[in-house]
């Protein structure tokens, strides 16, 4: 425990000298030096308490995404760490900004979750000269360097698709021939493309799986209710739709249900994401199966960062704590999902 | 009938029409029941029903932004001010008691229509009083408004329960869908009131001079102040009509991008960014080739990477077959070719070229 307290002395130290620029700082190092010599918080507040994490989110273009920071801010407050977060409103330039505002604020560890994938290299060498390690979460860069990151912690969306795609070989064991509508999410965009790939590569070993027909729907209900509306006219007898994402989904539930069909029955439906009202459709039988691809990744985020920040080495790609869900499941999951 | 017939091919909404048609062709030879209109649990349905459906908050739209960019502006915030409208209404009905109270979802709309009016009548202060361009007047609230809406929904999807809301969106009267129903009733009063009265004149002379209309005697300053806050209030009714279809008010997507959709359809249909003479039969026909321009991609199965081009290589051929250099162009040809002797044609040409 006394490798504890000089720590936490030893951030308090640094705390105070960096003062300045946060009034909330001589508070925290008190807090800190307290709990050290008090004996009382676990061992994490006392070699990360001092810890600052700046956060770069998307956005909050979706209930999944709300989840997604709701249970980051959750996790690094009871953690104790300072979490410095900002919202770049889905656009790349914004969320440059806020990671140049982080080096400039000299935080301890830089985490986002990239708008695209490409574009990043200038600003993650800067990060890495300033020498703030930088944490990726729930979608991935494409850069030939991989040393400018030091983990990616986040979903395996081609794995998504896979077990999407086994659900649909199973469910139609017996069929003879299966006419699949694909509602793919926003085109260029890294989970559009693993859960398209993922899902073909199961369902593409047997010939009588066909995608009639493959639009995008952008990841939003209106998208998703807009392209089901127009391909339920061309292709009628149309036996499931594979949506990227629960809300696009949703959309295809209200075209089915203005068509006369009844979703779930008359055509089946499986998503990816497992956000609230996509549960709550899948319990009232609308959807058939959710592949979740879970947000609740903030736990999982405060130890990679409390690793990273002890000099500890963390593997490059850490993949998140998911399952997928039946309709019964849901019903018995639905209580008590935090989201 | 042949006087009619060069009249219409003269006319500026020809070529918007004849793309219109040449879409609905393409999209009749991809899947052949595309214009069936069938009869289902009481109402129409069908590809047709569907495009005039999802066309309607963009028409409402268009039909404020003609009037707007008639008097030489423009109007940018009309996406934002529909996820704001949608928020609230969304907001309202969610802390209900009693959701489910037609009574309820009149106040709820009505608080969301009077609050559009005023943020409309905030824009038309900024340009008509503090004079402000229009174009940046309008930004303030384009991207502030956005904000918003995001503020009221706590950055998060409102998903609605409310069977009478939802009539705005998914409902039927006597077969046909309440906001075609709403679109075309706004627009036939709108085309009434500027075509039966002054008013349509009195934008119009504001659009192409407004100091020359002021000594005219035309009060152009409330005039610009009511256009501003129509516009307004009629992008509050698309966000009610969007958010009810979707059942969910979404601050992030909804009514986005919705300002570019309906420039696009003013444009289309004829009326001139500078300002003066409009048409609002012209924007409906904007509107509707921009919304099946939609459903062809959906329905002729472009591939999603090359969406964006296709609508651009459309888009593209409005405009060019508008343009009067083109037609002006068009026109010689055909002169040319009915001429027996080509050098007499080249002569009159050239002198053209160098005026």
């Amino acid at each position: 425990m006394k490798k504890y307290a000089a720590i936490a002395a030893f951030g308090a130290a640094a705390l105070t000298l960096a003062g300045c620029s946060s009034d909330g700082g001589t508070d925290e190092a008190t807090e800190g030096a307290t709990a050290a010599a008090g004996e009382t918080e676990a061992a994490a507040a006392g070699d990360a308490g001092d810890m600052v994490v700046g956060f770069a989110q998307v956005g909050a273009e979706s209930g999944w995404r709300t989840a997604n920071t709701n249970d980051i801010q959750r996790a690094f407050s009871d953690a104790g760490i300072e979490l410095k977060f900002s919202d770049a409103q889905q656009k790349q330039e914004n969320q440059i900004k806020a990671i140049r505002s982080y080096i400039q604020q000299g935080v301890d560890i830089i985490s986002f979750s990239p708008v695209v994938e490409t574009g990043w290299d200038a600003v993650l060498n800067e990060a890495k000269a300033a020498g703030i390690p930088v944490i990726l979460t729930d979608r991935s860069v494409d850069s030939t360097d991989d040393s400018l990151y030091e983990s990616f912690l986040g979903s395996d969306f081609v794995l998504e698709g896979n077990k999407a795609g086994e659900w649909v070989v199973n469910e139609y064991a017996d069929a003879d021939s299966v006419k699949i509508i694909q509602l793919e999410g926003t085109t260029g965009a890294a989970p559009a493309i693993d859960r398209a790939e993922g899902f073909i590569d199961i369902i593409g070993a047997d010939p009588k799986f066909e995608i009639v027909a493959s639009q995008t729907g952008d990841f939003t209900r209106a998208g998703g209710k807009e392209v089901t509306e127009a391909l339920l006219k061309s292709n009628p007898d149309v036996d499931l739709i594979y949506a990227h994402n629960d809300d696009m989904g949703l959309g295809a539930i209200e075209a089915i249900e203005a068509a006369g069909l009844e979703p779930g029955v008359d055509i089946k439906i499986v998503t990816v994401d497992a956000v609230h009202d996509g549960m709550q459709a899948l319990a009232d039988g609308k959807i058939n199966f959710i592949v979740e691809c879970s947000p609740l990744l903030g736990d999982q985020l405060v130890e990679i960062a409390t690793a990273v920040y002890n000099g500890e080495t963390v593997d490059k790609r850490i993949v998140t704590e998911e399952t997928t869900f039946t309709q019964d499941e849901a019903i018995a999951a639905l209580p008590e999902r935090a989201y | 009938m042949s006087a009619q017939l060069r009249n219409f091919t003269g006319s500026r909404i020809f070529w918007p029409v004849v793309i219109l048609v040449g879409l609905v062709i393409v999209d009749v030879i991809a899947f052949p029941g595309f214009l069936d209109i069938t009869v289902k649990e009481g109402h129409l349905f069908g590809a047709p029903i569907d495009i005039l459906r999802n066309g309607a908050p963009t028409l409402l739209i268009g039909v404020g932004m003609t009037l707007v960019i008639a008097t030489r502006g423009i109007d940018l915030s009309v996406g934002s001010i529909a996820a704001i409208s949608g928020a609230v209404v969304s907001a309202l009905l969610l802390n209900s008691p009693t959701p489910d109270n037609p009574w309820t979802v009149v106040q709820a709309v009505g608080i969301a229509l009077i609050l559009g009016f005023i943020l409309g009548v905030w824009n038309g202060t900024l340009v008509a009083y503090l004079k402000i361009q229009p174009i940046i007047a309008t930004l303030i609230l384009m991207t502030a408004g956005r904000g918003v809406a995001m503020l009221i929904t706590e950055g998060q999807i409102l998903t609605l329960h409310s069977k009478p809301f939802e009539w705005f969106g998914s409902g039927f009267i006597v077969g046909f869908p309440v906001a075609v129903v709403i679109a075309a009733v706004v627009l036939i009063l709108t085309m009434l009131v500027v075509r039966r009265s002054a008013l349509g004149m009195f934008i119009e002379s504001v659009g192409i001079n407004p100091e020359a209309s002021r000594q005219a005697g035309i009060r152009s300053r409330g005039l610009l102040l009511g256009i501003y806050a129509f516009c307004a209030l009629l992008a509050a009714l698309a966000g009610l009509i969007i958010t009810s279809d979707q059942t969910a008010a979404d601050a992030n997507n909804t009514g986005l991008f919705i300002e570019l959709d309906a420039i696009l359809a003013v444009v289309i249909g004829g009326t001139s960014l500078m300002g003066g003479r409009f048409s609002l039969i012209g924007t409906l026909v904007g509107v509707l080739v921009i919304q099946t321009l939609v459903t062809t991609v959906y329905i002729v199965g472009i591939p999603p990477v090359a969406t964006m081009v296709f609508k651009a290589v459309v888009v593209i051929a409005v405009s060019l077959l508008q343009s009067p250099t083109t037609n002006e162009k068009f026109a010689n040809w055909r002169k040319d070719r009915r001429r027996p002797t080509p050098t007499k044609a080249i002569e009159p040409k050239r002198e053209k070229v160098s005026a």
